[in-house]
């Protein structure tokens, strides 16, 4: 496996990087239009390929852009590299060829220890099983959301927690409509509920990027839609990067501003959601 | 008519109405059958021995009734059962402390130390393997006849029985929530803290109770060699042949365990 130096690239804040607004009228004609800007990078890819160390190849030569505030979902059928992709583009699996540079951090293969943990930071998880601890209290649950920020070591119950992160946390559970329910136990919860604590302790990271693994895969329709609807939502409002995997086509239809399509490895298509039929989308399931 | 014959199916016999056994199987039977035979003729009662006994058997409890009601000895039994208690208190309570670390250190696959979580784990065996009056013959050389070695009996073989129902709850627990907190940075002792211990609180309590039935049985026979509590005076009963204090004191013993038993059912009932 190719090897070299990890470096961290400094990434602008998102405020100053939008064409402000001044209000003034233009200056004339020898003035430049200013170039189109694009929003900064969250994800960068080239050339990404994992293969297991048994020899079986996921995926090979994946390029991606993905910019701050998208919300993308990433498609494919099962077994397709959908999770191992979003693994390897956030450092928690090592890709076996490619440069990846996520939130300014630029790796071969791997993230280095600290650069691992400058990510971890600045990423909110939300997986399909939900993983929250089900003897502990939502409150609990949420708080321990903080767990990897500098000075959260008392963040795993929320008696010992700082007492500005409980009332963060009271107030990520109001966003996620389950305030009512800050003293139950997690073990107690519907799957829906349970999976909108799952994303309150994700947001109250406050992330710049937010990853979620099949989210409504275990839920009925219903209740998946609700989900995503919450999600997609609360991304846009926060103006949060979201990144989810799905192989339920109008989830991705509907709660996405742009679609990347996995099949045989390779990306079968890259598109603004508003380029995307039915048909495209049956392609990568069935064609 | 066509005819619409279905292809003809192999036909299925049923399985053997007894299990097979291989032959390795069926000579390791026949061997322990007959250790066990030989074992039988040369350790197990006759019915002539116990014949003989039973008569001295009755002999015995006829020179221990009526139970010693002397107001003077019952003080010095009562004494000597809250000195039991102690023993078994103390001893149990500083062994599921540390039998929480010993626990997680020997852990598969939570454990810090990787490969080397079998030092802690050999050490949790030994704790286990050797019985409790051998640790107490050790203890009471080494710091003197009394409670104090009886609590430190108590203590080891507490993590002995706790480190290792300890470290199998904690490989037991669910992985989910400490995969979500891997993945966010939280480290080994947070996940512990906030995910592991939550999930196998029922099993940890559980445990602690037993342990603390199993002290409180323990330490009765502690005394017997010089680790303190209420055996040590059953012991000297018996060398005196005061027969009516050893069953006022067999009596107590009873009564303790079964009180103790009692408790920790209703506790378990309450923390399941």
């Amino acid at each position: 496996m190719e090897r070299v130096p990890t470096e961290h690239v400094p990434v602008p804040p998102l405020a100053g990087l939008r064409p402000a607004n001044t209000g003034n009228p233009p200056i004339g004609p020898l003035v430049k239009p200013p170039a189109p800007v694009l929003a900064p990078q969250i994800i960068g890819a080239r050339g990404l390929a994992k293969t297991y160390p048994n020899g079986q190849a996921v995926f090979a030569g994946v390029d991606l852009d993905i910019r701050a505030d998208q919300r993308v979902a990433l498609i494919g059928s099962n077994g397709a590299g959908k999770s191992t992709l979003l693994k390897c583009l956030i450092g928690l699996l090592p890709s076996t060829h490619g440069e990846i540079t996520t939130l300014g951090e630029r790796f071969l293969a791997a993230p280095n220890a600290a650069q691992l943990t400058r990510l971890r930071r600045q990423i909110g998880f939300v997986f399909q099983n939900h993983g929250l601890v089900g003897r502990q209290s939502v409150l609990t649950n949420v708080i321990q959301g903080k767990l990897g920020l500098p000075g959260s070591w008392r963040a795993w119950h929320h008696a010992l927690a700082r007492q500005e992160w409980r009332e963060e946390a009271m107030a990520v559970l109001a966003e996620v409509r389950l305030a009512d329910k800050a003293s139950a136990r997690a073990d107690q919860l519907s799957g829906g509920q349970a999976q909108r604590v799952a994303i309150a302790r994700a947001l109250i990271r406050r992330p710049r990027l937010l990853i979620a693994d099949e989210p409504a895969a275990s839920l009925d329709p219903a209740v998946g839609r609700d989900i995503m609807r919450i999600f997609s939502e609360l991304a846009r409002d926060h103006g949060i990067t979201l990144v989810y995997t799905t192989h339920d086509m109008q989830h991705a239809l509907d709660y996405s501003d742009r679609i990347v399509a996995l099949k045989d490895g390779k990306v079968h298509f890259d598109r603004p959601t508003t380029r995307v039929s039915l048909r495209d989308m049956d392609g990568v399931f069935h064609g | 008519m066509a005819s619409t014959t279905s292809p003809t199916l192999p036909r299925a016999l049923p399985p053997s109405r007894l299990p097979s056994i291989s032959p390795l199987s069926f000579t390791v039977l026949v061997v322990v059958g007959a250790l066990f035979l030989v074992s039988m003729g040369q350790v197990a009662p006759s019915p002539e021995k116990l014949a003989n006994g039973l008569p001295r058997m009755a002999e015995l409890v006829g020179r221990m009734l009526p139970p010693n009601t002397d107001p003077g000895f019952l003080q010095r039994m009562g004494w000597r059962i809250l000195e039991t208690l102690q023993i078994a208190l103390v001893g149990t309570v500083f062994g599921v402390v540390i039998s929480l670390p010993m626990g997680w250190l020997a852990a598969r696959g939570i454990s810090p130390l990787g490969a080397f979580r079998h030092f802690p784990r050999a050490l949790i065996s030994l704790f286990r393997t050797v019985p409790d009056l051998v640790w107490a013959l050790l203890f009471v050389s080494t710091l003197g006849l009394g409670a104090v070695a009886g609590t430190m009996t108590i203590v080891v073989d507490t993590i002995g029985f706790c480190g290792r129902f300890f470290a199998e709850a904690m490989e037991e627990a669910d992985k989910k929530p400490q995969e979500a907190l891997h993945a966010i940075g939280a480290n080994r002792v947070t996940v512990l803290c906030g995910a592991i211990l939550p999930d196998v609180m029922p099993t940890l309590i559980n445990s602690s109770l037993f342990a603390l039935e199993k002290a409180v049985r323990a330490s009765v026979v502690l005394g017997l060699v010089g680790a303190g509590g209420i055996g040590q005076e059953l012991k000297v009963a018996f060398d005196l042949f005061q027969y009516r204090n050893a069953s006022a004191i067999i009596l107590a013993i009873f009564i303790i365990v079964l009180a103790m038993e009692f408790l920790t059912d209703r506790l378990r009932a309450k923390f399941q």
